[in-house]
């Protein structure tokens, strides 16, 4: 019987020949994560073990990303824990200031999950490394506490989804098209406790940028992890960001692999998707969307804040102008987003259609700072969450978007496509 | 345990359960205060000690935050019944010690107020009030060891000895 790319590097990590899904399995991991919402109580816990030294000070990735730059003194006291635990432990992998970006974007950026490693991340948006062909799910801070000490997970093999995407994508339309339209397909827990594994000609053809965006909402279909096998879209992104990438072991699954459901999906007549609050399920076509006036408009965070994502808002918003008493916030999710699309004169045009700038951080995604919602204020954003208070007050409302929809809109000022403003593609 | 049953409905995230404007502190009675805040303002403070939340599908969808069963349990809620849980909730749970057990039965049979007690060992679930018996999914032989132990963090450290 043949195995999945996800049984696969499991099995390897454990020291296993063969392993079945619902098979409890201890596996060491390559990367552990944490944030500075998530790293304090995994840093308590770890202090409270009263073992001196992690297992592995390259291994362990701390990054100050929620509430930073420190946007209260309760959070500063949080970004202090984190810096001076990497400072005690001389952590190869922290990061804040200037050198901080947005964890999911940051980490693959700097080549430091590769091709077939298991990662796991006090953050539930870990799944985005699926994108490389990586093991990567979200875990609590204490499972992130134990790994610190032993390098090692126990986790149950999950059972795996495969999800075909075929046929030729619309203009507009992208990676966190087909991710909303498949969460608004099987649900919230339409994956819950398994691997989705995303493949076909369409998923051949999407750059690294808009595979990210798949993977990092697996989540968002209660998935335990997504993954998109590395190919050579994959070998290419890896070679200028890792060092011997040739060294690196790919993983693919088996013809023969058992899954425990097949979805095949023709994109060919797929739109750019909305979903409507409060649940990331609640999706709709744009065609179907109807009057939906907005007060802000947020394009970044680890779903969409990459180059490429800013590049596609750019193509809308220029010589543009962010309708009267709409806010349009931008947020490039590394500071090498943020340099290159000042190279690429992206900020300038952002700039002269009165958007704000903001550096990276989750911030509004999670309600934490840069563009906190009202009562009753209305949002879209390129974010991956539109619970109930998610951006702000219990009683406003956050849409989700891919980059162009959210651009188009912040002009606009209303829920649309780029056509109707007459940007064509 | 045994308890006062309140109940909540489908896909209850952890944003709902603690939202995200609370993160900037890990102090357990802090994140109390605000706990499901934002779908029923006065739970934190009608909620009585040993009481149960007993919910529908997904519960604790959403974020990985720990801080979610941490509020939770520090409300004194003793226990959480659900027709299902989102995983990263199961692991924090059993994680910082807030038991939680599977029991679709459970949830469809309970009304809100009803006398509940609940044996985590046996799956064994007394609806006081109706006076019936509902059974629930056992914990995996596993997760018993980790609670034996007093949590993860214990049960990792006493494997550390013994290798």
């Amino acid at each position: 019987m043949g195995m999945t790319i996800t049984e696969k590097i499991l099995a390897e990590h454990a020291g296993l020949k063969i392993i079945k899904p619902g098979q409890l399995i201890e596996v060491k991991v390559d990367i552990v994560l944490a944030n500075d919402i998530t790293a304090p109580f995994a840093i308590e816990k770890f202090r409270a073990s009263r073992v001196e030294k992690v297992f592995d000070k390259e291994k362990i990735v701390l990054v100050s990303d929620h509430f930073a730059p420190n946007k209260d003194i309760l959070s500063a006291e949080q970004c202090r824990l984190l810096r001076e635990f990497a400072k005690e432990q001389h952590l190869t992998h922290f990061y804040e200031g200037g050198e901080m970006g947005i964890e999911h974007a940051l980490l693959p950026e700097k080549g430091i999950v590769k091709p077939g490693d298991v990662v796991i991340g006090a953050d539930s948006h870990t799944c985005t490394y699926g994108a490389l062909g990586a093991f990567a799910t979200g875990v609590g801070s204490t499972d992130v506490a134990a790994a610190m000490v032993t390098g090692e997970i126990w986790l149950r093999v999950p059972e795996s989804i495969k999800f075909v995407f075929n046929g030729r994508l619309n203009p507009w339309v992208g990676g966190k098209d087909l991710i909303l339209h498949t969460i608004g397909d099987i649900g919230v827990d339409g994956a819950l406790y398994k691997a989705m594994e995303f493949t076909g000609e369409v998923i051949k053809d999407l750059s690294m940028s808009g595979r990210f965006t798949i993977t990092n909402m697996a989540i968002e279909a209660g998935a335990k992890s997504g993954v998109i096998a590395a190919d050579m879209v994959t070998e290419c992104y890896v070679r200028e960001r890792i060092p011997n990438s040739s060294k690196i072991k790919f993983f693919t699954s088996d013809d023969d692999a058992k899954y425990s459901a097949i979805k095949e999906y023709r994109v060919n007549k797929m739109e750019p998707q909305v979903a409507f609050p409060h649940s990331p399920e609640n999706v709709r076509s744009i065609s179907e969307v109807g009057n939906v006036p907005i007060d802000q408009v947020v394009i970044g965070s680890c779903t969409n804040g990459r180059l490429e994502d800013l590049q596609i808002a750019a193509r809308i918003l220029k010589g543009k102008k962010v309708a009267p008493y709409v806010r349009l916030v931008i947020i490039p999710a590394t500071p090498r987003i943020y340099q290159e699309a000042m190279r690429q004169g992206l900020l300038e045009i952002f700039m002269d259609a009165h958007a704000v700038i903001s550096p990276p951080t989750c911030g509004p995604c999670l309600g934490g700072h840069m563009g906190v919602l009202a009562q009753g204020e209305r949002a879209i954003a390129t974010t991956n969450r539109n619970f109930i208070g998610r951006m702000g007050h219990q009683e406003s409302e956050v849409y989700l978007s891919n980059p162009a929809i959210a651009a188009a809109s912040a002009v606009l000022g209303r829920i649309c496509s780029p056509e109707e403003i007459g940007v064509r593609a | 345990m045994k308890g006062r049953c309140w109940k909540f409905g489908a896909d209850i995230n952890t944003d709902l359960i603690i939202p995200g404007r609370y993160l900037n502190t890990t102090d357990p009675k802090e994140l109390a205060k605000h706990c499901m805040e934002d779908i029923d303002s006065d739970f934190a403070s009608k909620v009585k000690n040993s009481d149960i939340i007993v919910a529908d599908k997904n519960f604790g969808c959403g974020s990985s935050r720990e801080h979610a069963p941490i509020a939770i349990k520090a409300t004194g809620v003793s226990c959480i019944i659900a027709k299902s849980f989102a995983r990263i909730f199961y692991r924090n749970a059993f994680n910082v010690g807030l038991p939680i057990i599977i029991c679709p039965e459970a949830f469809e049979d309970i009304d809100e107020g009803d006398e509940v007690e609940v044996n985590t060992h046996t799956g064994k679930i007394i609806n006081l009030s109706k006076e019936k018996i509902y059974k629930a999914e056992p914990i995996p032989p596993f997760m018993h060891d980790i609670i034996a132990h007093g949590g993860l963090m214990h049960y990792v450290m006493a494997r550390k000895k013994n290798k």
